[in-house]
């Protein structure tokens, strides 16, 4: 960790740390709104990182991140409405059980050598399979719903995840800090430079001696268990989950966003990715509810397009070129 | 097998020649160009409201508007691998990939945009219309619809077998370097494969009208089931893109009958899994 820090130019320390502290101090000033939009930055973040891990580092495509999102979701809240077990132990359910998911999904594909795109839609297939299953399970209020009641006894104390917003914002910030720090500390650790080298020549990794099936499943299994977390603060945010909403592939997009705005396969990518991007959707929203027109799609729109014009111009994102700008990025040795 | 299950099988073989109509555009998009069509069903969406567009403000029924709409697709292919798609050829797989999502994203909420979230339905004269054989009650326009899907298949495999461009195409999707060598314009190739791909689509979404009410909400499944046919069939393989579709079509309508209709592509979805695990290569496709 340390060493990291060590690392960072003496520009990058003082960038830091400023942002760090004003992202602490942000409450001061920020009223309830724009609080909610912070919150969703850096929930967008921590998620991005997660994301990013697999497809940015070890090189594997998911667009069903939404799956191990839900999974973590349900399973938190139903374990707090069913039984009256709080989050902060149901975290520790709910992140083998999107662990477990994520172990299937890509046993299933990389033991058959499902590659690249195929694996995308095999990751898919599975979130898909998994909605139609929530949509019919009677426990968790099938298609109509899971409520996370405000009334219940005990449910706006802080260590049942109820509160005001000021907790979340704090919660969120802190897992996308963590999220962060992790991931800086797996790019540099001896596991990060085999992802690196099964993303750029699997054979070549394969040929220097790398069990390229266990370094994919090894971070497939981080960044399940990382999505399961956000999503147990997502049940416990929204305080209601539907199977059509948590589990769709809209959600999944919505993941992968950020870190391909912002850079895939970096560090910061994911941060200066959700910085930029969730301000802007939410702006387009109230700019459009400001002049009194209600189209559900654009925002979606905005994002595709963003996408296409990102994917075309910049493929390697926003975070590259900043860092350059501000003279950030580190001197080649 | 008792009739009512015969018919379910009979409407379902009837279905998944259209549906495997469609999964045909995907599976010669890849097959020469190795690029995937994420935004599949979104298009076959577009087809389906142009359909119905053109039934509902001049009445024209979509048996006739199937080969003008088909046409129109197959310049919209054309012009979009000429301006979008062509640059990305030889990029990343996954930047491919995100292109075409992010068309997909457009495309669909454009729709919702501009048709809003309802079904639009194409009633025809003869809609709930059926033919009778001993015990079978089989649905006008589904026959319509599967015979219209059988017929377009079988030109394009007669276009691909013998003549000229189909032979050309195939050798670039056999050998790239090579069809370059023996002087192919493979770019203009390509934009043709593109455009084939998407006569496919124009052509299954305009017979898809007739069986199913257009409605945005459907574009992402169309995708999907665009995809699951296409691997369960075999990538690449023409004749496995139909036997797939008539595979899916019949597992849906069995489920849509026997267990829910909400939980039909619960089983495509299995079907997909139990492929990948025992023949990962698809069905009529060639080894990995």
């Amino acid at each position: 960790m340390i060493d990291i820090w060590h690392r960072l130019p003496m520009r990058g320390k003082m960038l830091c740390l400023a942002a760090l502290a004003a992202a602490i101090a942000a409450p001061l000033v920020a009223d309830r709104y724009l609080l909610s939009v912070l919150i969703l930055v850096f929930y967008f973040a921590y998620l991005g990182q997660a994301w990013n891990l697999l497809m940015g580092f070890a090189g594997q495509l998911s667009l069903g991140h939404a799956l191990y999102l839900g999974l973590g979701a349900y399973t938190a809240t139903a374990l707090w409405t069913l039984f009256g077990i709080g989050p902060w132990i149901g975290v520790f359910i709910a992140i083998p059980v999107a662990a477990a998911a994520g172990m299937i999904v890509g046993w299933l594909g990389w033991r058959f050598a499902i590659e690249g795109v195929y694996f995308a839609l095999l990751t898919i297939a599975f979130a898909e399979f998994t909605r139609i299953g929530f949509d019919h399970l009677q426990i968790t209020g099938a298609s109509a719903g899971l409520f996370l009641s405000v009334n219940s006894p005990g449910s706006d104390k802080w260590w049942n995840l109820g509160g005001g917003p000021l907790l979340y914002y704090y919660l969120a910030l802190i897992l996308a800090v963590a999220a962060t720090l992790l991931v800086a500390w797996l790019r540099r650790s001896p596991l990060g430079y085999r992802w690196l080298a099964v993303r750029e020549d699997p054979e070549a990794a394969r040929a220097a001696g790398i069990d390229i099936f266990r370094a994919k499943m090894i971070a497939m299994l981080i960044s399940a268990s990382m999505t399961a977390v956000g999503g147990v603060f997502y049940g416990f945010y929204y305080r209601n989950l539907f199977p059509s909403q948590v589990f769709d592939i809209g959600r999944s997009i919505e993941i992968i966003m950020a870190p391909i705005i912002g850079g895939l396969g970096t560090v910061f990518g994911p941060l200066v990715g959700a910085i930029l991007l969730t301000p802007l959707g939410e702006s387009l929203t109230a700019l459009m509810q400001h002049f009194g027109v209600n189209t559900p799609g654009a925002k979606s729109i905005f994002y595709g397009l963003t996408l296409m014009v990102i994917i075309t111009l910049q493929p390697s994102g926003v975070w590259p070129w900043l860092a350059r700008k501000l003279g950030l990025d580190r001197p080649r040795t | 097998m008792t009739a009512i299950t015969l018919n379910i099988v009979v409407q379902g073989i009837l279905t998944g020649l259209v549906y495997g109509l469609m999964a045909l555009g995907l599976s010669v998009i890849f097959g020469v160009m190795r690029v995937v069509n994420f935004a599949h069903g979104e298009f076959t969406v577009v087809a389906m409201y142009a359909a119905f567009l053109l039934f509902d403000m001049l009445g024209v029924s979509p048996l006739v508007s199937l080969l003008p709409i088909a046409v129109a697709f197959f310049f919209l292919g054309y012009v979009l691998q000429r301006s979008l798609v062509e640059p990305f050829i030889s990029r990343a797989e996954h930047e491919q990939f995100i292109l075409l999502v992010g068309l997909a994203t457009v495309v669909v909420n454009g729709l919702l945009l501009i048709f809003g979230p309802d079904a639009h339905p194409i009633n025809l004269p003869y809609s709930f219309d059926s033919y009778t054989v001993g015990s079978l009650f089989i649905d006008k326009v589904r026959v319509f619809a599967a015979l219209g899907a059988f017929a377009i298949c079988i030109a394009l495999f007669l276009f691909f077998r013998y003549t000229r461009t189909g032979t050309a195409i195939r050798a670039c999707a056999d050998n790239l370097t090579g069809a370059g060598v023996v002087g192919l314009n493979v770019k203009q190739l390509y934009a043709v494969t593109f455009g084939l791909g998407f006569a496919c689509i124009g052509a299954a979404g305009t017979l898809m009208a007739t069986i199913a009410d257009a409605s945005p909400g459907l574009a992402p499944a169309y995708t999907l089931l665009a995809f699951v046919i296409v691997i369960i069939g075999g990538l690449g393989s023409m004749a496995g893109a139909l036997v797939g579709g008539v595979l899916i079509g019949i597992s849906e309508a069995l489920a849509g009958f026997y267990i829910q209709p909400s939980m039909k592509s619960m089983f495509s979805f299995a079907l997909l899994i139990i492929v990948l695990v025992l023949r990962p290569q698809g069905l009529m496709g060639r080894r990995l």
